[in-house]
This record gives C-alpha cells, structure tokens and sequence, in this order.
C-alpha cells in the first residue's frame, strides 16, 4: 500500500476525533458543574493525544518535512475527511452528550478492530485509545440514561437531539475508496462489518435511558468525501486561525 | 457563696459561665493556632474565624473558576496541537482547584449552592485580574508567567496557614501553579526568540498585564484592612507591600533574561535595599476594576451565570435519576 493511501486512510479516522476534541474543548469552563466541565475537557484532551499519535505518524509517512501541525491545521476544508456527526454544534447537553454517544460507540467498536491491522503503530493507537475510548463510552452511555430518564425535561431535550443526530449516524459505516484499499492491504477496518453491532449496542443504551429510537431512513452523508455542513467552516476559521495568520512560525 | 445565693442570680450565673466556656474554647483554639496545629472543621472556632474564612476560601475558588475564561478564550485558536493539549490541562487544573476550594469551603458549613449564588450576585468578589481580555496568543505566555507567578507568591504561604482543609488544598494547588507558572514563561520565551511578530506580540502583553499582576497583590499596606488579624491566623504572612516586591524582584531578571521590556520607566536596582525600586501604581485603576467596571467585568459573571442557569436542567435531572435508582435498589433490597 502506498504512503498516501494509508495517509488519507488516517485522515479518515483522525478528523474524527480532531474536530470532536475541537468541539469539546469550546465548552471547557461553561460546563454544567465543575465535574462534567472537567470531564468533558478529558475526553477532548484524550482525542487530542490521539490525533497526535496520528498526525505524527502521518507526517512521517508523508516525508516532504511536514509536520503534525501542517496536517492539523493547514488542509481547506474540502481536505478534512470527518464524519458530518462530530462537526455538528453545542446546542445544549443534550446535544453534546447524543454526539459524543453516538460517536464514541462507533469509536470503540473501530479501534476494536484496528488493533488487528497489520501496521504496528495502528495497532499501537488503537489498543492505547481503548481504554480511553471504553471509558468515554461508559461516561456517554450514563448520561445518556441519565438525561433520558431523569426529569421531563431532560427527557424532552435528549431526545430531541437523538432524533435530529440519528440523520448522521448512517455515514459511520460508509465505506470510502481509502478504506476499501487499506482493507485490500490488511491495515484497514471494514466499517460496513460494524453497523449491526452498533445499532445494538444504541439500541439498548437508548431503550434504557427510556427514549425512543428514531424511524428515519433518510440519513446525510457527505463528511467523508469533505463535502462538509455549513458549521465547518467556522470551526475550522477558529482552528486554523493562528497557522493562518502567522504561517511559517514556531510556538 | 451559698446554694441558695446561686439559684437566685441563676440566669446571671449561667451566662457567666457560658462566657466562661466560651474563654476557654478560645483559649484552646488560640493556643492551638500558636502551638502552628491546623484547626480542623470538627474543631471549635470563633465566628469570625469562620466567616473570614469562608469569604477568603470562596474568594479563591472563585478566582480559580472565573480565571478560566480569560484562557479558556483561546483554546479553540491555540497555535499547535501541543499548545492546544497543555492549555486545555492548564485550564482543566483550574477547574481542579476550583474543586479543592469549594470542598475546602463547605467544611465550614455552607453549602456550593450558596456559594455560586454569592458569585453570581457580586456579593462575593474574585480576583480582578480575570476582568481584563486577553487578545493574543501571547496572553496565554504572558497569564501563565506572571498571573500564576504572582498567585504563587500569593499562596505559598497558605500552605501552612491555620485551617486545615485549607492548607491542604494549597499544598495540591501551589504544585500545579508553579507548572503553569513555568509553562507560561516558555511560551514567552518561545515567542520572544521568534519572529519580529511574535516579539511584538510578548512584548505588547507583557505591556498589558505587568501592571495588573503587580495590583493582583492587593491593596498597599496603608489601605489593607484584614491584615493583622489575617496575620495572627496564618491566613497571611508578608504584607501585600512586601509580596509585590517579592514578585518584582523575582520576574524582573526573568524578562531581562529573555530580552522584554517590563513597561516601567522607573524601575532600577536599588543596591541599598536590595531590591528593584518600582513606579506608582495606578490604584484608581485598582479600585475600578473591584467596584465592577473593568473590561470585562460584565463578559466574566455573565459567562458564569449562562453557564449555571443553563446547566440547571442537566443537575436536576442527574439528581432526578439518581433518586430513582435509588428507589430502584430499595425496592429491590425490599
Ligand atoms: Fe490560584
Ligand atoms: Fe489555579
Ligand atoms: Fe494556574
């Protein structure tokens, strides 16, 4: 498999966890109480130590001199291969929460299986990411619960953002064309393999938290190919802010 | 005096013998402060010491919960992957501390609840340097440098202060702040060994935030009222007079060493003394700031309101649940 192939293939995993943390890291001191506020800017920094191991390893890969902060900071948007789901704002808890459930049962369930591959510093990542992951799974899976079967209002607001980021779900399993080579070549997750488990696993955090599980079958997708919502933009005006204006320095 | 003499002036002798308690309560714990052992929530102690205590204590927490804002500011546009990982644990410590304190607080019987509610009326006040914006990147150097420095010198001393919960909590955070501390100076030295605007950019904040720093150390000795009964309890050791000096005189040969500029055209060794003579300080400016009308006053408190009305229905709810598992497993036990 060539550098490039199994660079874009990194792309397609480490954005998700770079504009994530990206998001998570806007709400650090305006959380709810001290506890999540701090929890919360621990599953930030836990991704940003992952992006990190990626990045590092992409740039290597990469071989032109460029550095973790080139591929972080310094791609347009079309170039960034997260899924439409993390992007999406803070509305409220509520959303936060859905967003980091939804993403973190596919995360698991991803460095589960990439710790399989035949890339010794892919497998590296992702038996280091587990346990990080595993525990923001069960941090999510419990507010989730929490929410839905807390107050009424809780109840309400959960599951309204379950039902408007269900739409977003459905791109974690697409399969792109990096995937389908870094498969071929034994490096890869075949994501498509993963959607029964997830939808399950969903399923019984949603049923037990008491909320309903969205009918849709009408899902958006888009992330992948870097065909982004209208939030990215933004995001990434704040992200890049400082390559941008001051390039070529070193902080 | 006779049995019957004593039934008749009864409520007289009962008060003088609660006095007399009372004396001899304080007497312990006064002997106790002087003996340097840590008075303990458990433990008697006057009102005033409680009250004191908890002003200053909550003060602190404060600080540490509002100061987060002015740095948390940044975090989304931190230059590099590894500037973005060290500020996020650097404003995540704070948040930390916060925690320490409040706990620290409520071991003196009141509850966060009452706490946040004296925050969010401006009943109770926090550190004013948190009312100024921070507009670069090189406030994050310039906060960590000389805002944690001068909390440091601030707080050492209360790692043996008199309360113990207190002290305690010190102990924690005077580690974490000398990190921060140091992590600040490096991204001012990084910064002013770069680029011509990069320099600029360290020098401009130090130029902003040097005076702040310096009045961070509280009012001049003259107008200073707490400080000797603070003193008798431990609460401070050196006067706010003699910790600016302090502060000058340890950063002063920081920024030489790095090539800034403090923003101060009086500022000279004074070989005599043995310290750096200073210019006056604009305590118009001081006094504005506490009465509410700084920069950022209003962004400050707002930020901490919105984010408390706000995360209302996330508590209750958390609370609602818990209770309901709660009634769960007793059913069950049943
Ligand atoms: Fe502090
Ligand atoms: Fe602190
Ligand atoms: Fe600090």
């Amino acid at each position: 498999m060539k550098n490039e192939n199994i660079i874009q293939y990194i792309y397609g995993i480490a954005d998700n966890a770079l504009i994530l943390g990206q998001r998570l890291s806007e709400l650090c001191g305006h959380g709810p109480n001290l506890e999540t506020d701090i929890a919360l800017t621990n599953i930030s920094l836990d991704l940003f130590g992952q992006i990190r191991s990626y990045f590092q390893y992409a740039a290597k890969l990469s071989g032109d001199k460029k550095t973790e902060d080139d591929l972080a900071f310094l791609r347009i948007e079309r170039e960034y291969k997260n899924v439409l789901l993390v992007e999406q704002p803070n509305r409220h808890f509520g959303y936060v929460l859905t967003r980091q459930f939804f993403y973190d049962v596919f995360h698991l369930l991803l460095l589960q299986e990439l710790q399989k591959s035949t890339d010794e510093t892919l497998t590296a990542i992702a038996k280091k990411g587990i346990k990080e992951v595993s525990y923001h799974q069960r941090f999510s899976s419990d507010w989730i619960k929490r929410l839905g079967d807390g107050t009424e209002e809780s109840h309400h607001k959960v599951q309204e953002a379950v039902d408007d980021l269900w739409k977003f779900t459905d791109e974690l399993f697409h399969m792109t064309e990096d995937d389908r080579v870094a498969v071929e070549s034994g490096i890869g997750v075949d994501v498509s393999k993963l959607k029964e488990r997830y939808y399950k696993r969903v399923g019984e955090v949603l049923e037990e938290a008491t909320l309903t599980i969205p009918e849709t079958k009408w899902f958006q997708k888009g992330g992948k190919q870097g065909i982004h919502s209208e939030h990215m933009g933004y995001l990434l005006a704040d992200l890049q802010y400082m390559q941008r204006t001051y390039p070529n320095m070193e902080w | 005096m006779s049995k019957k003499e004593i039934k008749n002036t009864g409520t007289e002798a009962t008060r003088s013998d609660r006095a007399e308690a009372t004396r001899s309560l304080e007497e312990i714990f006064e002997q106790r402060i002087a003996r340097d052992e840590k008075i303990e929530p458990k433990n008697w102690m006057p009102e005033k010491y409680r009250k004191t205590h908890i002003r200053q204590i909550s003060q602190h927490a404060h600080s540490e919960i509002v100061g987060m804002l002015p740095e948390g500011n940044w975090i989304t546009r931190a230059p590099s992957l590894r500037r973005k990982v060290a500020l996020l644990a650097k404003v995540q410590d704070e948040a930390g501390h916060g925690l320490y304190l409040y706990s620290a607080c409520e071991t003196l019987g009141i509850t966060r609840e009452e706490l946040y509610e004296q925050l969010h009326t401006g009943k109770a006040k926090y550190s004013s340097i948190f009312n100024y914006p921070t507009t670069t990147w090189a406030d994050m150097g310039a906060i960590g440098w000389l805002v944690d420095g001068a909390a440091i010198i601030n707080q050492v001393p209360l790692c043996s202060t008199s309360y113990g919960p207190y002290a305690r909590a010190m102990i924690r955070v005077c580690k974490e702040e000398s990190f921060h501390q140091r992590q600040g100076f490096e991204i001012m030295t990084k910064l002013a060994q770069g680029t011509p605007e990069q320099k600029a950019m360290a020098q401009d904040a130090l130029n902003r935030w040097w005076w702040p720093s310096l009045m961070m150390l509280g009012p001049t000795d003259a107008e200073s009222v707490h400080t000797e009964q603070s003193m008798k309890w431990k609460l401070k050791r050196k006067t706010n007079d003699e910790l600016r000096q302090q502060f000058i005189d340890q950063t002063v040969p920081q920024a030489d060493l790095i090539g800034l500029t403090i923003p101060d055209p009086d500022l000279k060794w004074n070989d005599e003394r043995g310290h750096y003579d200073f210019g006056a300080i604009n305590w118009d400016e001081f006094w504005q700031v506490v009465k509410g009308h700084g920069p950022c006053n209003k962004e400050r408190l707002s930020a901490r309101v919105n984010a408390w009305e706000e995360g209302e229905w996330v508590r209750d709810a958390a609370m609602a649940y818990a209770e309901k598992q709660e009634d769960k497993k007793l059913k069950k036990a049943i």
